[in-house]
């Protein structure tokens, strides 16, 4: 995926080339790098004959996609919602934490140790524990482990963000004898605001990956995650691949929106905070 | 945040009484003919009495000003200037209630200072412009209105003035980022002036100006000060734009902060602050004097510590 942005600069001049073409470019360029992975892949399985116990080719994880699109779509839901209600939840509770610990320096200092301990348990380590504490049947650990990945990034950005009024900009509220409310939404909460979408924007891809790795450690049949790892185990590779495609498109899903998120927000707030 | 400011009663508004008056073309010197409720003759825009302020701890404790009395007419045009560390921005900082003075007692249209922040007597400017990054010159101009609830209408006629006023019709709808270093001071005086205050304080505005810009600046200020008749506190350290500005310029000196001399510079609000002025030899002998009264007192060589 990286060398999309590189390659078509060695073949023409940048300064030459008119920004209709670098348009296109910037959509063909990965159109075309996708396409000769493909090939290479579908090459490497048919003419090469890979085992495909190894790696099953495109084709073979496109018909098992076709063929169990219903069942890959439900899963997809499960886990996409799974991973959308733990990023809701952990960024609202992040961002009104961070705004306690912005507005009292004693919240901060109580919170900072759980902070920094939410922010090095493994999934790994806490998936079990919650999915037997909420039961087998249940999607809340699956949810609250989304949730406790979002939280961090989102609660340590807001933080930071609270932070970027100028003494200046206090003085000048201050002399207007602005309320606290009013201090804090029309100067302090718009200085916050891009840090806490860098902070979203983390926790969006946390958040589908966590909720991804959790259904490996039990909980309810059903989601992406566990699929993959039953078609494993039972050498439905294909399946498992097919299964891995939707998590790709999961993933990407969560990051176009919050890229939306964020345009409109900078579309709101042009320059952000500071400049 | 109520303003209730004490001017004439506004007949045609119900609801909002206390905002800012509507009428435009307000007579220059409005302290005179907006309070009735003050028989014999308006207060001074700034009256300070021994007014002393110290920082720090009681261990290491620095006198940013010492025994200060300053009196400011309305409608008057002070310069206080000083080299660094003679508190003059300090004094202004008193005025605006934006630090508390540690004895002595000033006041601001005859109220406490903190009184007169709380009814926004005073409008403020700073070195740095501190516009907000995120707000267009119309939203910037207009946040201390919004702030105290202006209706609408008001509000974009008042915005809509104040660009005029500050000659950035064309930059409305600009970003602070998209304006140089000159516009953007004039966004704030702008700013400074939305409320129609009786009284500008303003704290080095041009001080990060290049010398063209500036001098174009100060001749717009000399204009719009004279405009709205608002009696001004402007704190520099260059001699020319102090004499070029002022009606009176205050000389301090440092360590103690205190005031060494005062000079009327006996150029008329009346007299057009222009390039003929700069050069003419009634001014360059203000100058002069400011200079040797700067020198008289102990000047501190080695320059500041604190504001």
């Amino acid at each position: 995926m990286t060398t999309t942005r590189t390659r078509p600069a060695p073949g023409r001049p940048a300064t030459a080339s008119p920004a209709a073409t670098e348009r296109i470019g910037r959509v063909v360029a990965p159109v075309v790098v996708g396409v000769i992975g493909l090939a290479g892949w579908q090459f490497l399985v048919s003419v090469v004959e890979v085992s495909p116990y190894l790696l099953p080719g495109p084709q073979e994880i496109g018909s098992e996609l076709n063929d169990n699109f219903a069942a890959v779509r439900e899963a997809f839901w499960i886990t996409g919602a799974n991973a959308a209600i733990g990023l809701l939840f952990g960024t609202v509770v992040g961002i009104v934490l961070a705004g306690l610990a912005a507005w009292a320096r004693v919240v901060d200092g109580m919170l900072a140790f759980v902070v920094a301990s939410l922010a090095v348990v493994p999934i790994v380590a806490l998936a079990p524990v919650l999915n037997s504490m909420y039961g087998a049947d249940s999607e809340y650990g699956r949810r609250a482990i989304a949730a406790i990945a979002a939280f961090v990034p989102v609660y340590v950005n807001t933080v930071r963000g609270l932070r970027q009024t100028t003494p200046q900009h206090r003085d000048l509220m201050h002399s207007y004898s602005a309320s606290g409310w009013q201090t804090f939404s029309s100067l302090t909460l718009p200085s916050a605001a891009p840090h806490v979408i860098t902070g979203i924007r983390v926790a969006s891809s946390l958040a589908v990956i966590s909720a991804l790795v959790a259904e490996y450690f039990g909980g309810p049949r059903g989601g992406l995650g566990s699929f993959i790892s039953t078609s494993a185990a039972t050498s439905a590779y294909a399946l498992a691949w097919a299964y891995v495609v939707a998590a790709i498109v999961l993933g990407l899903v969560a990051y176009v929106v919050t890229v939306l998120i964020e345009r409109l927000v900078q579309w709101r707030l042009p320059t952000g905070g500071r400049s | 945040m109520t303003t209730d400011r004490p001017t004439a009663p506004v007949p045609d508004q119900e609801d909002h009484v206390d905002d800012p008056q509507p009428d435009r073309e307000r007579p220059v010197r409005r302290a005179t003919d907006s309070e009735p409720d003050h028989a014999f003759g308006a207060p001074p825009a700034v009256r300070a009495r021994g007014v002393s302020k110290t920082f720090g701890s009681r261990r290491s404790q620095v006198t940013a000003l010492s025994e200060v009395d300053l009196t400011v007419a309305a409608g008057e045009f002070v310069a206080l200037i000083g080299p660094s560390g003679c508190g003059k921005s300090t004094l202004m900082r008193l005025i605006a209630d934006l630090e508390a003075p540690t004895s002595g007692s000033l006041e601001v249209f005859g109220k406490p200072a903190a009184r007169a922040r709380a009814d926004q007597d005073y409008g403020i400017a700073f070195q740095q412009a501190g516009l907000l990054p995120w707000r267009t010159v119309a939203a910037n101009i207009a946040l201390p209105l919004e702030l105290h609830r202006a209706p609408r209408a008001e509000r974009k006629q008042r915005v809509a003035e104040l660009v005029e006023l500050v000659g950035l019709g064309d930059f409305a709808k600009s970003r602070p980022d998209q304006l140089s270093g000159g516009m953007q001071q004039r966004v704030a005086i702008a700013r400074s002036l939305a409320e129609r205050p009786r009284l500008l304080l303003m704290d080095e505005p041009f001080g990060a100006l290049d010398e063209m810009t500036r001098e174009r600046m100060q001749a717009e200020l000399a204009r719009i000060s004279l405009e709205t008749g608002a009696a001004v506190v402007f704190v520099t350290h260059s001699i020319p734009e102090a004499v070029f500005l002022a009606d009176r310029v205050v000389v301090m000196s440092a360590r103690p902060g205190r005031i060494t001399d005062e000079i009327v510079t006996g150029i008329g609000r009346d007299v057009v602050r222009d390039e003929h002025l700069r050069e003419d030899p009634a001014f360059f002998s203000k100058v002069t004097e400011v200079r040797e009264a700067l020198h008289a007192g102990p000047v501190s060589a080695s320059g500041a510590h604190e504001r």
